[in-house]
Protein backbone atom coordinates (compact mmCIF):
# COMPACT_ATOMS: atom_id res chain seq x y z
CA UNK A 1 0.00 0.00 0.00
CA UNK A 2 1.38 3.59 -1.09
CA UNK A 3 2.04 5.42 2.33
CA UNK A 4 1.59 9.40 1.62
CA UNK A 5 0.91 12.05 3.84
CA UNK A 6 -2.71 12.58 3.14
CA UNK A 7 -4.28 8.90 3.74
CA UNK A 8 -6.58 8.94 6.45
CA UNK A 9 -6.39 5.37 7.86
CA UNK A 10 -2.67 5.05 8.25
CA UNK A 11 -0.76 5.39 11.98
CA UNK A 12 -3.08 7.03 14.28
CA UNK A 13 -5.73 7.27 12.28
CA UNK A 14 -6.02 3.36 12.32
CA UNK A 15 -7.27 3.16 15.70
CA UNK A 16 -9.74 5.78 14.91
CA UNK A 17 -11.16 3.49 12.61
CA UNK A 18 -10.93 0.81 15.11
CA UNK A 19 -12.79 2.36 17.56
CA UNK A 20 -15.08 4.46 15.34
CA UNK A 21 -16.00 0.50 14.39
CA UNK A 22 -16.71 -0.70 17.74
CA UNK A 23 -18.95 2.45 18.73
CA UNK A 24 -20.55 1.94 14.99
CA UNK A 25 -21.30 -1.60 15.71
CA UNK A 26 -22.78 -0.96 18.84
CA UNK A 27 -24.88 1.88 18.27
CA UNK A 28 -26.35 0.05 15.80
CA UNK A 29 -26.12 -2.70 17.65
CA UNK A 30 -28.63 -1.20 20.54
CA UNK A 31 -30.61 1.23 18.12
CA UNK A 32 -31.57 -2.24 16.42
CA UNK A 33 -32.44 -4.14 19.54
CA UNK A 34 -34.74 -0.92 20.71
CA UNK A 35 -36.55 -0.38 17.55
CA UNK A 36 -37.51 -4.20 17.03
CA UNK A 37 -37.87 -4.58 20.46
CA UNK A 38 -40.33 -1.95 21.79
CA UNK A 39 -40.34 1.24 19.08
CA UNK A 40 -42.91 3.04 21.58
CA UNK A 41 -41.57 3.35 25.02
CA UNK A 42 -38.96 6.24 23.87
CA UNK A 43 -39.23 7.24 19.94
CA UNK A 44 -37.06 9.89 20.44
CA UNK A 45 -34.05 8.37 21.98
CA UNK A 46 -34.27 5.52 19.78
CA UNK A 47 -34.51 7.40 16.64
CA UNK A 48 -31.35 9.23 17.92
CA UNK A 49 -29.35 6.29 18.33
CA UNK A 50 -30.29 4.95 14.98
CA UNK A 51 -29.30 8.72 13.36
CA UNK A 52 -25.82 7.88 16.05
CA UNK A 53 -25.42 4.48 14.80
CA UNK A 54 -25.44 5.82 11.05
CA UNK A 55 -23.10 8.47 11.56
CA UNK A 56 -20.57 6.66 13.17
CA UNK A 57 -20.39 3.31 10.48
CA UNK A 58 -20.87 7.02 7.75
CA UNK A 59 -17.80 8.32 9.63
CA UNK A 60 -15.81 4.81 10.16
CA UNK A 61 -16.33 4.26 5.62
CA UNK A 62 -15.59 7.87 5.27
CA UNK A 63 -12.13 7.42 7.57
CA UNK A 64 -11.53 4.05 5.58
CA UNK A 65 -11.82 5.77 1.91
CA UNK A 66 -9.77 9.16 2.89
CA UNK A 67 -10.85 10.60 -0.62
CA UNK A 68 -10.93 14.49 -0.79
CA UNK A 69 -15.08 14.11 -0.61
CA UNK A 70 -14.68 11.21 1.98
CA UNK A 71 -13.14 13.69 4.10
CA UNK A 72 -15.59 16.08 3.81
CA UNK A 73 -18.29 13.72 4.75
CA UNK A 74 -15.97 12.71 7.51
CA UNK A 75 -15.87 16.17 8.67
CA UNK A 76 -19.66 16.52 8.36
CA UNK A 77 -20.11 14.06 10.24
CA UNK A 78 -17.64 14.36 13.06
CA UNK A 79 -19.43 18.12 13.12
CA UNK A 80 -22.99 16.31 13.83
CA UNK A 81 -21.32 14.03 16.54
CA UNK A 82 -19.63 16.43 18.25
CA UNK A 83 -23.13 18.63 18.40
CA UNK A 84 -24.97 15.74 18.99
CA UNK A 85 -23.20 14.33 22.05
CA UNK A 86 -23.45 18.11 23.45
CA UNK A 87 -26.70 19.42 22.81
CA UNK A 88 -28.24 15.18 23.58
CA UNK A 89 -25.74 14.95 26.89
CA UNK A 90 -27.09 18.42 28.15
CA UNK A 91 -30.34 17.65 27.69
CA UNK A 92 -30.37 14.22 29.63
CA UNK A 93 -29.74 16.80 32.45
CA UNK A 94 -31.64 19.35 31.98
CA UNK A 95 -35.12 17.31 30.13
CA UNK A 96 -34.41 13.66 31.68
CA UNK A 97 -38.25 13.50 31.06
CA UNK A 98 -37.15 13.74 27.23
CA UNK A 99 -35.27 10.19 27.26
CA UNK A 100 -37.17 7.53 29.46
CA UNK A 101 -34.40 5.31 27.42
CA UNK A 102 -30.58 5.62 27.45
CA UNK A 103 -29.31 6.77 23.65
CA UNK A 104 -25.67 6.47 23.05
CA UNK A 105 -25.30 10.22 23.50
CA UNK A 106 -26.79 10.48 26.61
CA UNK A 107 -24.89 11.86 29.74
CA UNK A 108 -22.07 13.02 27.04
CA UNK A 109 -21.88 9.18 26.33
CA UNK A 110 -21.35 7.77 30.42
CA UNK A 111 -22.54 4.36 29.23
CA UNK A 112 -19.86 4.31 27.08
CA UNK A 113 -16.99 5.21 29.12
CA UNK A 114 -17.28 9.01 27.59
CA UNK A 115 -16.05 8.06 24.01
CA UNK A 116 -18.72 9.52 22.38
CA UNK A 117 -17.94 13.21 23.81
CA UNK A 118 -14.14 12.08 22.87
CA UNK A 119 -13.88 10.80 19.23
CA UNK A 120 -15.70 13.56 17.18
CA UNK A 121 -12.95 15.88 18.80
CA UNK A 122 -10.50 13.71 17.91
CA UNK A 123 -11.67 12.88 14.33
CA UNK A 124 -11.60 16.55 13.77
CA UNK A 125 -8.24 16.64 15.05
CA UNK A 126 -6.51 14.54 13.00
CA UNK A 127 -8.35 15.46 9.81
CA UNK A 128 -6.67 19.10 10.15
CA UNK A 129 -3.38 17.23 10.65
CA UNK A 130 -3.53 15.32 7.79
CA UNK A 131 -4.96 18.02 5.21
CA UNK A 132 -3.07 18.14 2.08
CA UNK A 133 -1.33 21.17 1.63
CA UNK A 134 -3.70 24.02 3.08
CA UNK A 135 -3.55 24.81 6.53
CA UNK A 136 -1.15 21.51 7.47
CA UNK B 1 -15.87 -16.92 31.66
CA UNK B 2 -13.10 -16.63 34.00
CA UNK B 3 -10.78 -17.84 31.19
CA UNK B 4 -11.83 -15.57 28.70
CA UNK B 5 -10.95 -12.76 31.11
CA UNK B 6 -7.89 -14.18 31.70
CA UNK B 7 -6.59 -14.26 28.62
CA UNK B 8 -7.68 -11.13 27.73
CA UNK B 9 -5.65 -9.72 30.87
CA UNK B 10 -2.65 -11.31 29.79
CA UNK B 11 -2.40 -10.15 26.24
CA UNK B 12 -3.57 -6.68 27.43
CA UNK B 13 -0.25 -6.70 29.52
CA UNK B 14 1.67 -8.37 26.27
CA UNK B 15 0.26 -5.67 24.12
CA UNK B 16 0.94 -2.70 26.61
CA UNK B 17 4.42 -3.99 26.65
CA UNK B 18 4.47 -3.71 23.02
CA UNK B 19 2.95 -0.47 22.75
CA UNK B 20 5.61 1.07 25.14
CA UNK B 21 8.66 -1.00 23.99
CA UNK B 22 7.49 -0.22 19.84
CA UNK B 23 7.90 -3.61 18.93
CA UNK B 24 5.69 -4.66 15.98
CA UNK B 25 4.37 -6.49 14.38
CA UNK B 26 3.72 -8.78 17.29
CA UNK B 27 5.38 -11.94 17.17
CA UNK B 28 4.26 -15.59 17.03
CA UNK B 29 3.74 -16.31 20.61
CA UNK B 30 1.87 -13.17 21.10
CA UNK B 31 -0.60 -14.44 17.75
CA UNK B 32 -0.86 -17.99 19.83
CA UNK B 33 -2.19 -15.99 23.06
CA UNK B 34 -5.11 -14.53 20.60
CA UNK B 35 -5.48 -18.30 19.56
CA UNK B 36 -6.11 -19.78 22.80
CA UNK B 37 -8.09 -16.10 23.42
CA UNK B 38 -10.78 -16.21 20.19
CA UNK B 39 -10.98 -20.68 20.97
CA UNK B 40 -11.92 -19.65 24.42
CA UNK B 41 -14.35 -16.64 22.92
CA UNK B 42 -15.85 -19.40 20.82
CA UNK B 43 -16.28 -21.77 23.79
CA UNK B 44 -18.19 -18.53 25.50
CA UNK B 45 -20.56 -18.32 22.74
CA UNK B 46 -21.72 -22.31 22.65
CA UNK B 47 -21.79 -22.25 26.16
CA UNK B 48 -23.49 -19.25 26.87
CA UNK B 49 -26.25 -19.97 24.15
CA UNK B 50 -26.80 -23.66 25.99
CA UNK B 51 -26.96 -21.50 28.84
CA UNK B 52 -29.34 -19.02 27.33
CA UNK B 53 -31.98 -21.62 26.51
CA UNK B 54 -31.48 -23.66 29.74
CA UNK B 55 -32.45 -21.23 32.31
CA UNK B 56 -36.06 -19.79 33.61
CA UNK B 57 -34.81 -16.28 34.06
CA UNK B 58 -35.56 -13.22 32.12
CA UNK B 59 -32.38 -12.53 30.48
CA UNK B 60 -32.31 -9.87 26.95
CA UNK B 61 -31.60 -12.83 24.83
CA UNK B 62 -30.46 -10.79 21.50
CA UNK B 63 -28.10 -8.52 23.26
CA UNK B 64 -26.69 -11.12 25.15
CA UNK B 65 -25.89 -13.53 22.07
CA UNK B 66 -24.74 -9.98 19.91
CA UNK B 67 -21.98 -9.06 22.47
CA UNK B 68 -21.12 -13.14 22.66
CA UNK B 69 -20.39 -12.69 18.61
CA UNK B 70 -18.85 -9.19 19.26
CA UNK B 71 -16.58 -10.39 21.65
CA UNK B 72 -15.62 -13.53 19.22
CA UNK B 73 -15.33 -11.58 16.20
CA UNK B 74 -13.75 -8.21 17.00
CA UNK B 75 -9.89 -10.13 17.89
CA UNK B 76 -9.72 -11.32 14.39
CA UNK B 77 -10.47 -7.73 12.89
CA UNK B 78 -8.28 -6.62 15.51
CA UNK B 79 -5.47 -8.63 14.40
CA UNK B 80 -5.67 -8.25 10.63
CA UNK B 81 -5.42 -4.24 10.89
CA UNK B 82 -2.51 -4.53 13.69
CA UNK B 83 -1.17 -6.68 10.33
CA UNK B 84 -2.02 -4.20 8.38
CA UNK B 85 -0.58 -1.67 10.35
CA UNK B 86 2.93 -2.75 11.18
CA UNK B 87 3.84 0.29 13.34
CA UNK B 88 3.05 1.46 16.92
CA UNK B 89 -0.65 2.27 16.41
CA UNK B 90 -0.89 -1.44 15.10
CA UNK B 91 -0.47 -2.21 18.69
CA UNK B 92 -3.20 0.19 19.90
CA UNK B 93 -5.15 -1.44 17.40
CA UNK B 94 -5.25 -4.65 18.90
CA UNK B 95 -5.19 -2.92 22.38
CA UNK B 96 -8.80 -1.52 21.56
CA UNK B 97 -10.12 -4.62 20.57
CA UNK B 98 -8.91 -6.68 23.46
CA UNK B 99 -11.22 -3.31 25.76
CA UNK B 100 -13.92 -4.08 23.56
CA UNK B 101 -13.47 -8.07 24.58
CA UNK B 102 -13.07 -6.60 28.43
CA UNK B 103 -15.90 -4.78 27.87
CA UNK B 104 -18.44 -7.31 26.55
CA UNK B 105 -17.22 -9.48 29.14
CA UNK B 106 -18.60 -7.15 31.90
CA UNK B 107 -21.65 -6.33 30.15
CA UNK B 108 -22.38 -10.00 29.07
CA UNK B 109 -22.03 -10.53 33.37
CA UNK B 110 -24.69 -7.59 34.18
CA UNK B 111 -27.09 -8.93 31.72
CA UNK B 112 -26.92 -12.41 33.32
CA UNK B 113 -27.07 -10.82 37.04
CA UNK B 114 -29.57 -8.27 36.14
CA UNK B 115 -31.87 -11.12 35.19
CA UNK B 116 -31.29 -13.17 38.18
CA UNK B 117 -30.25 -15.85 36.71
Amino acid sequence: MPEHSSHLASGPGRVLVAVYGVLGIAATGRSAVQLLGEPGRAPLAYSLSLLAAVIYLVATASLLRSTPAARRVALGACTVEAVGVLVVGALTYAAPDLFPDKTVWSHFGQGYGFLPLVLPFLGLAWLRRTSPAVRG
Amino acid sequence: MALVLVLTGVAVVATVVMIVRDVSPPGDPYFLLLGALVLALLAQVVVGIMALVATDADVDAPTFVAYLFTALLVVPVGAALALVERSRWGSVVLLVALLTVAAMQLRLDSLWSVAGA
